[in-house]
């Protein structure tokens, strides 16, 4: 199955196809198809985890063995952990070459490829199930069904990359089926906006990844992602180029993933329907970006010296953005917003992540946040869709859903504590872990963001709960329970977010998921943090503390309410927090603003001066040329020729009319003169 | 023999025929005259003839006399068809195809 990969994209590709040209006329507008490709490709995507991980036990096995072995026979040397080499499985073909430079498709399935092809395709058919019920009658059911296998299809193509060209390829992919569904209902002006917002704020970004590429190219002569990281770090690629190439890619994270300052999309991005956003913040979009940091990590590592134990860019962006999405999520009212904000901020903790060396630690926070995440999401669709009709403002048409709703409530619940980090919930281990690996390489100033920003997280994700489900029901209608289609997706999510941290719960000795899913060949050495209650519990702690925090300002209602009424600091405060911190307002008004002004006068000076003047000039000498051609060629050459020939003609008639005068004996006059004349001219000349 | 004195005869006759031709209105009279200058052309030839003791001359003379009935002939059938038409023999009468 490992070599086959490339059927895990292809099936919701084709059924991409299918929807579009048969989907209207199956019973079920084109869902079963969706559902049904989607499908079978997370059960190819299990069977391909099987056997990698049977792949990995095998080779670790062996190398125990031999370890062992060597212990027995040299007498106590050899390493306690032996780490066995387990190489990715490729296949590629040549796409087409130029010169001596051949572009490749293939696939190059690893741990990394395997886990993301698992949760991608999870997610992704549990989204498709939701939606039959979620999308039920909307006006572009089949067209929805069709672009979210594509969707899923060019995330998959995105895991499964051998090289960085298809790579971009998958990535753009992403970026268009986002724009497309952000925009479903493209009815409705805001929609269509958000949907241009994210195409062209991500764009920002893309054109640092491009960039990045060809640096990488040039650099290293290759578009192949392994060949790539095996040069980097055996230094045969200057490090100024890495430098150059790694700030490059990150431009790119920062515009997909939604980190600082291009975070501005994400929220905007709601405008789509819910399981869009689901997909777009667990498995497909976002993710994308995390995914590009953790595949061409060597690269990061080395440009940015991550082992140096100094502050750097990627974990610097990932820290402001933990913050800044964090404290952005406690004004919101709108409950997809709250759910974005914190998305952005966990985003956070995955490039901080990444920047701080903690490789396995992120991935694996990537690997739990897409279960809650996409459980909170889905959640919110539920309410939205039974509980406040269609309405996702927590202020005005929520509140006290518990009692109708109660399996959306529990799945919630586990979805927030997952989310805020609470023990055993999956966010805990992974949040964790990003903290402990940050600790251990020294990055203290990292672990103070982070656990900042997990105390912010349990605050919100309280307020949003308690909003949410508590107190007295503030909408108009009558809320129930969702039907089974949405439920049973929240449950499998629930039961995920509970098991999933336990993959790698380092406490009990756990380390499966690092094993499984970190690349043995062509990857730095990297640090593996020891369990630590201590960090532990204070992470735990903070992380209740928050909840606390919560709990007594919402649902006791104790601490400074009204404060925005009576403190102008405070006011002014919330005011550049509901205008997040007025990034919108530059990116639109002043930077848009004033270059798309001059960029429009200037285009407008030159349509006027120059390409009007060259337009008119043309014309007017066309003109010119006409009128000489009419006056002089046409009327005085052809038709004088014309008309002269005739004159000439007709005068010479005339002329010679007096000769054809009737008159036989003119004639014969005419004829002996002429004899006479020529007689003469015969008897001169002769 | 001497030669000239039939060669002025001929010229003489000639000139009278091409004047008979070009001034006369009457179309018989131009026919005559158109007769006048064969004749002449005959003279000519048969006193070539004579003076060259060649026969070629004689035979010449003899198809234009049998040559000049048969214009006459044609030539006479106009003239009355003229007459006919136009109630008159007179040839400058007869321009229909001035240009």
């Amino acid at each position: 199955m490992l070599r086959n990969a490339w059927l895990i994209p292809l099936l919701p590709a084709l059924s991409f196809v299918a929807i579009l040209l048969f989907g209207k006329r199956l019973p079920r507008k084109g869902a079963e198809l969706g559902v049904g490709a989607v499908g079978a490709s997370f059960v190819l995507a299990c069977a391909a985890a099987w056997q990698w991980i049977d792949k990995v036990e095998g080779a670790t096995g062996k190398a125990e063995g031999l370890a062992a072995f060597g212990k027995g026979m040299l007498g106590g040397e050899g390493g306690e952990h032996a780490e066995a080499v387990v190489a990715p499985v490729t296949r590629a073909f040549t796409w087409w070459q130029n010169g001596n430079v051949e572009f490749k498709v293939g696939i190059a399935i690893d741990g990394l490829a395997v886990m993301m092809m698992f949760v991608v395709t999870l997610v992704s058919f549990l989204i498709h199930i939701y939606s039959t019920s979620y999308m039920e009658g909307d006006r572009r059911f089949t067209h929805f069904y069709a672009l979210l296998s594509l969707f899923t299809a060019s995330m998959l193509l995105l895991v499964v990359a051998d090289n960085t060209v298809e790579l971009l390829v998958g990535w753009e992919l992403v970026g268009l089926c986002s724009f497309v569904l952000i925009g479903h209902w493209w009815e409705e002006k805001p929609n269509a906006d958000a949907a241009v917002k994210a195409f062209l704020t991500t764009r920002v970004g893309d054109v640092g990844l491009m960039i990045g590429i060809v640096v990488l190219f040039f650099a290293a002569g290759t578009f192949d992602i392994q060949a790539i990281n095996g040069q980097a770090l055996e230094g045969e690629v200057g490090h100024t180029l890495l430098l150059v190439a790694s700030a490059c890619l990150l431009a790119g994270i920062i515009g997909k993933s939604g980190q600082f300052p291009l975070h501005t999309w994400l929220p905007d991005a709601m405008a789509g329907p819910t399981p869009v956003s689901a997909l777009i913040h667990a498995a497909t979009m976002v993710v994308a970006g995390v995914y590009l940091g953790a595949r061409l990590f060597p690269v990061f590592f080395e440009g940015f010296s991550i082992d140096g134990g100094t502050i750097n860019v990627m974990a610097l962006v990932g820290g402001v953005t933990i913050i800044i999405g964090a404290v952005l999520a406690f004004v919101q009212r709108d409950i997809k917003k709250v759910l974005a904000y914190s998305t952005i901020s966990q985003l956070g903790y995955m490039v901080m992540g990444l920047g701080v060396g903690a490789w396995v630690a992120a991935v694996f926070h990537l690997f739990t946040h897409a279960f809650f995440k996409a459980l909170l999401f889905l959640g919110a669709g539920s309410v939205s869709h039974s509980g406040s009709h269609h309405s996702f403002d927590m202020k005005n048409d929520m509140g006290g859903l518990r009692k109708f709703m109660p399996i959306t409530f529990w799945t919630f619940l586990i979805g927030s504590l997952a989310l805020a980090g609470i023990f055993p919930f999956a966010g805990f281990w992974s949040k964790d872990e990003i903290l402990a690996t940050a600790g251990e390489n020294e990055f203290t100033f990292f672990v103070v963001v982070g656990l900042i920003g997990a105390l912010m997280t349990a605050a919100y994700m309280t307020r949003c709960v308690y909003l949410t489900f508590f107190g007295e029901y503030r909408g108009h209608g009558e809320p129930h329970e969702s039907p089974r289609a949405i439920t049973v997706p929240l449950v499998v999510l629930a039961g995920f977010s509970v098991v999933a941290g336990f993959l790698n719960a380092s406490a009990f000795d756990v380390e499966k998921f690092k094993e499984w899913v970190e690349p043995t060949v062509a990857f730095p050495l990297l640090e593996h943090p020891e369990f630590e209650l201590a960090g532990a519990l204070l992470a735990l702690t903070v992380a209740l503390l928050g909840i606390l925090i919560g709990y007594a300002y919402w649902f006791r209602n104790l601490g400074p309410h009204g404060i925005t009424e009576r403190n102008r600091a405070a006011r002014v405060g919330y005011t550049f927090l509901e205008n997040k911190y007025y990034l919108d307002a530059l990116y639109e008004n002043v930077i848009v603003g004033s270059i798309k002004g001059a960029i429009a006068r200037a285009s407008y000076w030159v349509n006027q001066r120059v390409i009007d003047g060259a337009v008119n000039g043309v014309a007017a000498g066309a003109a010119q040329v006409g009128r000489f051609a009419y006056d002089v060629v046409d009327q005085q050459g052809v038709d004088g020729a014309v008309n002269g020939i005739a004159v000439s003609a007709g005068e010479t008639g005339g002329l010679l009319r007096y000769v054809q005068s009737g008159r036989v004996q003119r004639y014969a006059l005419m004829l002996f003169a002429a004899v006479a004349l020529l007689s003469l001219a015969l008897f001169i000349f002769n | 023999m001497l030669l000239n004195q039939f060669l002025i005869l001929s010229a003489f006759l000639f000139c009278t025929g091409v004047y008979g031709v070009l001034a006369r209105r009457n179309g018989v009279l131009v026919l005559m005259s158109v007769e006048l200058m064969l004749n002449a052309v005959n003279i000519n030839l048969v006193a070539f003839s004579a003076y060259g003791r060649d026969v070629a001359g004689q035979v010449f003379a003899l198809f234009i006399i049998t040559i000049a009935a048969a214009e006459v002939g044609v030539g006479l059938a106009i003239v009355l068809l003229i007459f006919r038409n136009m109630n008159s023999p007179d040839l400058d009468r007869i321009d229909q195809l001035k240009g």
